[in-house]
């Protein structure tokens, strides 16, 4: 089974607003917001962590979800971001680049 | 309709936090354009330490929009250090230049480092007067030959024209030349006074009658007979309304540190070379009482027919001795677009008439 791993397009801005994730593409100036749970995700794409390991790390615990809608969930939350161009997926590892 | 922008401006200001930070890293400048309200020598700038603390204390602070500036700051020779960390925090970064010292090297530099847009001023079409404003001969050709190594990093440049009595003609071409080149165009008629108070920079501002030939150019206002309506009704609900961003989700840094509400309002509210910035956001007793301001709370101008219409910068009537006063630069804006005078003209005309009778009152012969 492959693992997917997730990161934060060097093209973008965020903060947390509240319990929201604000997101700014610099390409095109589009806004995004993000509720508490892709915040989480969001917060954890760092490329190296694998989206499995964020989901039973940092969502199952805090939200006291099954482990593995979760994980279907996330997927589907990570595919929506990487076809608005703000998330890379992959299936190995991103190294860390500079911005 | 609200904008996610806008939705995220009012949860900010809800939450009392600074979404957006204007930081001038330096007052030094290239460039010594005539309407400038800044004094040029330095006088002990924030160190790159510093600066990259100070980032971190606003990124933990909720800052996203971090808009950087001078001055010119392309003359700090850490300055493209500086947004690497600012990026390296997640801020949206905009930078403010005249952009004279930006060759393709740089250019490309600012769009690897993901800055969202650059801001270049461009005052004419014509060398002649964009250089005699700058004072600095072949200022407009470097300028524009700059936005086009930005533009063709495909960078989002807006060109900003500020109108004075040197350029008022030009704005129409210099916004064509914008269109051409694939920025955006902002016009601003509003000179601001000397940083020191000096108001002499004001004999700069267009006339009454050029002002309203703006406030009536379709090209730059869309829908003139939207913009130029005579105001709302004045109900409660507008004089609970803010004046403005200033001090509620935004203020401004100063190159030496010091925190204001905006770079237009001088109110020094504390310096990060003393205080931590949160510390600054969140107690200063001068960024509470601008927080306490509502337009009701405007003795002349809660009883002007503009209030819920009016642009009125608080920075400005600050300017003129009193936050809670009238700004005179947005009464005239307000008068140019309706017509109609605004409480503070009155105000002024009534006090011209007790002083002297015989000018303010028509002849009966």
């Amino acid at each position: 089974m492959s693992e997917t791993y997730i990161k934060r397009s060097r093209d973008t801005a965020a903060r947390m607003l509240g319990d929201e994730m604000i997101i700014m593409s610099v390409k095109d100036s589009r806004v995004f917001t993000l509720n508490p749970t892709a915040s989480i995700i969001w917060g954890a794409a760092d490329g190296i962590t694998t989206l499995r390991e964020i989901v039973a790390r940092d969502l199952v615990p805090e939200f006291e979800i099954d482990t593995e809608a979760a994980y279907q969930d996330a997927l589907e939350l990570v595919g929506q971001l990487a076809q608005e161009g703000i998330l890379m997926v992959t299936d190995h590892p991103i190294p860390a680049e500079q911005p | 309709m609200t904008t996610l922008l806008e939705a995220a401006n009012a949860k900010a200001i809800q939450l009392g936090i600074p979404l957006s930070v204007h930081l001038d890293v330096t007052w030094r400048c290239n460039e010594r354009c005539v309407h400038c309200y800044l004094d040029h020598d330095d006088a002990g700038e924030l160190t790159f330490d510093e600066i990259a603390d100070l980032l971190k204390q606003m990124a933990q602070a909720g800052v996203l929009f971090l808009i950087l500036s001078g001055g010119e700051p392309l003359l700090r020779k850490d300055l493209f250090a500086i947004i690497r960390r600012a990026r390296e925090l997640s801020f949206n970064v905009k930078l403010k230049t005249n952009a004279i010292l930006i060759k393709e090297q740089q250019a490309a530099l600012i769009r690897e480092l993901g800055v969202d847009t650059v801001q270049v001023s461009i005052y004419s079409h014509r060398a002649a007067v964009h250089d005699a404003i700058t004072k600095v001969p072949g200022s407009l050709a470097r300028s524009l030959a700059a936005i086009r190594f930005l533009r063709s990093q495909g960078l989002k440049v807006t060109i900003a024209n500020v109108l004075m009595a040197q350029n008022r003609f030009d704005y129409p071409a210099v916004k064509k030349l914008a269109e051409e080149l694939g920025a955006t165009f902002t016009i601003d008629p509003t000179i601001t006074p000397h940083i020191n108070g000096d108001r002499s920079l004001l004999s700069l501002n267009i006339s009454r009658a050029d002002l309203n030939q703006v406030m009536r150019d379709e090209s730059i206002v869309g829908d003139v007979g939207e913009f130029c309506a005579p105001p709302g009704p004045v109900t409660e609900d507008v004089l609970d309304e803010l004046p403005c961003s200033a001090g509620h989700s935004a203020c401004y840094v100063s190159p030496y540190g010091e925190v204001y509400p905006c770079v237009q309002f001088p109110l020094p509210s504390g310096s990060i070379r003393s205080q931590q910035f949160i510390d600054i956001w969140k107690h200063s007793p001068q960024l509470t009482e601008v927080r306490t301001i509502r337009a009701r709370d405007l003795p002349v101008c809660s009883t002007c027919a503009h209030v819920g219409s009016c642009s009125r910068c608080p920075g400005l009537a600050y300017m003129e001795g009193n936050m809670r006063g009238p700004s005179t630069a947005d009464c005239e804006k307000s008068h140019a677009r309706t017509g109609i005078p605004t409480a503070n003209m009155l105000r002024k005309q009534q006090a011209s008439a007790a002083a002297c009778p015989t000018l303010a009152a028509p002849s009966a012969e």
